[in-house]
């Protein structure tokens, strides 16, 4: 039996389950570089994180504030230019894995972080598209960290920033895509995949004590749940103890 | 050449009103005291342009100095929203604030083939999104594959602005850690100013290092701390409370106002 976990936790662990060892990284900050942060710290060392910044095979001591804390350069294998990480590295198809964020989500992965609302009026200004877009076109797959409710998993997006599977099969391949895109979206309340054939979010996993009702519920369209969606184990002790110390230390800084 | 000039003086010669400003900096070498020093000159009508802009570019917006945003994320990295562009672009408040958005590739493409003199650069991006109805983009074909690309202006700043952390006598300069896109953003732009943490006798080169030659520079101020709160490898921290701090003294017009008047309208170019 495990000690009492926060949502967080729970997503950063799912999250970080996923990485396997040897694997390259995009990661940026927040639930993303946690995840990865603490993979590279359990079962996946040889896991090399990329940050956007330019560094390459950075092995961060405590949680970075930005992506480009000195921290990251420090320890890094190799530190190129912002040109060089987006064309020669990420672009260019050399990472298994991005991780994204988003305010929004649809049912076929497709990302909003740029405006709520209209776009030339917006109720909410957002950050923008970032690396997200090339994120989710080039890397091997990508997976999307984001807490679920009504508000963030919708039915239609106010502004589609970052291409997960476009309107559905074959929208990757015709707007000349190479990587599988969005395969897995970690939420507070489980995992979802992309259905082989239909490409749409289908929910795989559930967190232990959530049940398919609450996920319906949380999600913006009509959810489906995949035969026989089974309940993830919960964080290890071992798992809840790494996350925590890097926890810490984040919380150190901000402090 | 670039002539060695008191920052106040290199910022009057060589940025106008109704410029584009590049002010440039990854997260790391951020020139903040360059962006102080525009506010505390009253420069107006600017287009600004950075990748990432941050809290000097939320005070530059928040004082009024820019007419339109060129960038492809703007907020406080791993803090949350910067409130006075958010006032701009929702509220139109202190007023309106023209934007120009790209992805993080597509402007680094932008730099690069501005650095280079070509009018665009490529990449394999934007298809499918919103993005290309409210930016300015284009589609070109390969000319030997038949595949078509995404095609994003050259950027083309009238002024650029970096910090490093040291010149020579002669206005050779080098910095090292994060590079970002300093070297594009220097050569890209018709006119350059690098802020530097000091001036050595003799630049001691370091493997990696990003060196610019004097000759690719207009002019260099000596700035100790120029970077502030964004940090320079080897001088300072990233002063990440602040950025913290920022989320609270920005929400509010009046307190927002009263911290510039008091860190950056009076004071003679300490950095706060």
């Amino acid at each position: 039996m495990s000690a009492a976990y926060t949502a967080d936790e729970m997503m950063a662990v799912a999250a970080s389950r996923r990485l396997a060892d040897g694997m390259t990284c995009f990661v940026g900050i927040g639930l993303p570089s946690t995840a990865a942060n603490l993979a590279r710290r359990t079962h996946a060392p040889g896991c090399v994180l990329v940050y956007e910044s330019g560094t390459i095979g950075a092995k961060p001591e405590h949680l970075p504030l930005s992506i480009g804390d000195g921290e990251l350069a420090e320890t890094a294998d190799s530190v190129v230019s912002v040109p060089e990480i987006f064309g020669y590295w990420l672009q260019a198809g050399r990472i298994d894995v991005g991780f994204l964020g988003a305010a929004q989500i649809d049912r076929f992965g497709n990302l909003n972080s740029t405006v709520i609302g209209d776009y030339d009026s917006p109720r909410v200004r957002l950050p923008g598209a970032g690396g997200a877009p090339e994120i989710a076109a080039s890397c091997g797959q990508t997976f999307v960290m984001l807490r679920q409710s009504p508000r963030t998993f919708v039915s239609q997006l106010d502004f589609r920033s970052t291409v997960g599977f476009g309107d559905g099969p074959g929208a990757r391949e015709a707007a000349g895509f190479s990587g599988a895109g969005v395969t897995a979206v970690v939420t507070d309340l489980g995992v979802l995949e992309p259905d082989s054939e239909t490409c749409e979010l289908t929910l795989v996993t559930l967190h232990p004590g959530v049940s398919a009702d609450e996920a319906r519920q949380a999600t913006g369209w009509e959810l489906r749940v995949a035969d026989g969606v089974e309940t993830g184990d919960p964080p290890t002790d071992e798992e809840l103890e790494v996350l925590r110390s890097l926890k810490t230390i984040e919380e150190d800084v901000k402090a | 050449m670039a002539e060695i000039l008191p920052l106040r003086e290199a910022v009057a010669a060589l940025v106008h009103d109704g410029d584009s400003v590049a002010l440039e900096g990854f997260t790391h070498l951020i020139p903040n005291a360059a962006g102080h020093e525009l506010i505390r000159q009253g420069r107006k009508n600017l287009t600004l342009v950075r990748m990432t802009p941050d809290l000097v570019f939320d005070q530059l917006i928040g004082m009024g100095c820019a007419r339109k945003l060129v960038f492809s994320w703007g907020g406080n990295p791993g803090v949350g929203s910067l409130h006075r562009f958010r006032d701009a672009v929702e509220h139109g408040w202190p007023g309106p604030l023209e934007l120009e958005e790209h992805s993080h590739a597509g402007m680094a493409a932008a730099y690069a083939a501005g650095a280079a003199n070509l009018p665009f650069g490529m990449l394999r991006g934007y298809n499918g999104t919103d993005l290309p109805a409210h930016t300015r983009v284009g589609r070109v074909t390969c000319p030997f594959t038949g595949e078509e690309l995404t095609a994003v202006p050259a950027l083309r700043p009238d002024v650029g602005i970096v910090h490093a952390q040291q010149a020579d006598a002669h206005g050779n300069v080098q910095l090292w850690g994060i590079s970002g896109v300093q070297k594009e953003t220097v050569l890209a732009s018709a006119r350059s100013l690098v802020t530097v943490e000091e001036v050595v006798d003799e630049l001691e080169l370091r493997p990696g290092a990003v060196v610019l030659p004097g000759w690719a520079i207009d002019a260099v101020s000596v700035v100790p701390g120029g970077a502030h709160p964004s940090y320079a490898l080897g001088y300072y921290d990233r002063d990440n409370a602040f950025y913290v701090a920022w989320d609270e003294i920005s929400r509010d017009r009046e307190r927002f106002a009263e911290w510039m008047r008091q860190h950056v309208l009076e004071t003679a170019g300490v950095v706060a």
